[in-house]
């Protein structure tokens, strides 16, 4: 039974924490690796349809991204409440996406452009008159390669 | 196991783990985990002198959906749900009606698709259709494409098509080729 006696004496023994920063940093790592910086602030309800045949968007640095939705409450006495299209910190105009397209191509090197692609981040309750006016302004853009975001889920679910 | 013996001078790492936790929560605050995900699709170019002569097309080659703005779809000229879409267009593309498709499982009518490669899907919204139903509509044409390519790889390669290497999956494309056409959207009112 003396194996199992309890020591006394000599304070509570301390717990090495030299290893905690290394669990740490462990963490610390893996989430900067896998942090991706919020671009851009939204102005506008997003609440993105639900799909099961969907694409992963690889290469982030090849994607632009354009905002439609219903403004959020705040900016409803200043730009309305029908849907509006957002382009990186703004509200924008339908005219102005091939400026914004065409910048953002500038901004990728010649070899990767053709492989641009633009993802379509649409509030559901978004009517298709406006979707396809971004369409046809895609088209005219050439920036031909779109994705339309959504959510994983059953389409048919509650 | 070698003793510890006491009184071994260790270096004061406490404040290492401070500095890394207030790195780590920052990381945390910032980081986004979803990953972006969709429906990929690509665009016809830009080129109105076209539209004048598209190239003819028999009409039984054609699938036809119509999205009108109460959200209602008309497939082939008949009121459908949503729910029976996915299964009326995995029989219309592999209904193989000039035989000519020897992996097809279809019921060769004739009043259908002649085979998956001159199969095409039209799909016509009205300005007034939600943008829910019309990636519903899309999802809903997509897995019918992957139903049957998944059928075409596990019968060929015993896997799903997302499992296949770049040359198998080429080869399962070219028996399903995707072939989704959207017309221009009418304004139908409503």
């Amino acid at each position: 039974m003396s194996k199992f006696k309890k020591k006394s004496g000599g304070g509570t023994p301390g717990i090495s924490t030299a290893s905690l920063p290394d669990i740490v940093f462990m963490l610390l790592f893996f989430f900067m690796v896998t942090t991706v910086m919020r671009e851009v602030e939204l102005l506008v309800d997003n609440t993105k349809p639900l799909a099961t045949e969907i694409k992963k968007l690889e290469r982030k640095s090849l994607v632009s991204y354009i905002y439609v939705g219903k403004p959020k409450d705040k900016y409803i006495p200043t730009v309305g409440s029908e849907p509006r299209i957002q382009l990186n910190d703004a509200f924008a105009r339908v005219k102005d996406i091939q400026q914004y397209v065409i910048a953002e191509k500038e901004a990728i090197n010649e070899a990767e452009r053709p492989l641009m692609t633009v993802s379509i981040k649409a509030d559901e309750d978004v009517k298709m008159g406006l979707i396809t006016d971004i369409k046809q302004e895609l088209r005219k853009a050439e920036a031909l390669k779109i994705n339309y975001s959504t959510r994983k889920g059953e389409v048919f679910g509650d | 196991m070698a003793k510890n013996k006491r009184g071994i001078p260790e270096i004061n790492a406490g404040s290492m783990a401070d500095i890394a936790f207030l790195l780590l929560i920052f990381f945390l605050v910032t980081t986004t985990m979803d990953v972006d995900s969709g429906i990929n699709r690509k665009l016809p170019p830009w080129n109105p002198e076209q539209l004048d002569n598209p190239p003819p097309i028999k009409k039984k080659n054609i699938f036809t959906v119509l999205v009108n703005s109460n959200d209602q779809l008309l497939v082939e000229d008949e009121y459908m749900d949503l729910r029976d879409l996915r299964s009326a267009a995995v029989r219309f593309l592999d209904n193989n009606g000039d035989g000519s498709c020897n992996y097809c499982e279809g019921l060769r009518s004739p009043n259908s698709s002649d085979n998956p490669g001159k199969a095409i899907v039209s799909l016509q919204n009205d300005r007034g259709t939600s943008y829910k139903m019309y990636i519903s509509v899309q999802n809903e044409l997509a897995a019918a494409y992957n139903e049957l390519r998944d059928r075409e790889a596990q019968q060929m390669f015993g896997a799903d098509y997302e499992e296949l290497d770049e040359t198998q999956k080429k080869e399962i494309t070219d028996m399903y080729p995707q072939k989704i056409s959207e017309a221009e959207p009418v304004n139908l009112g409503g």
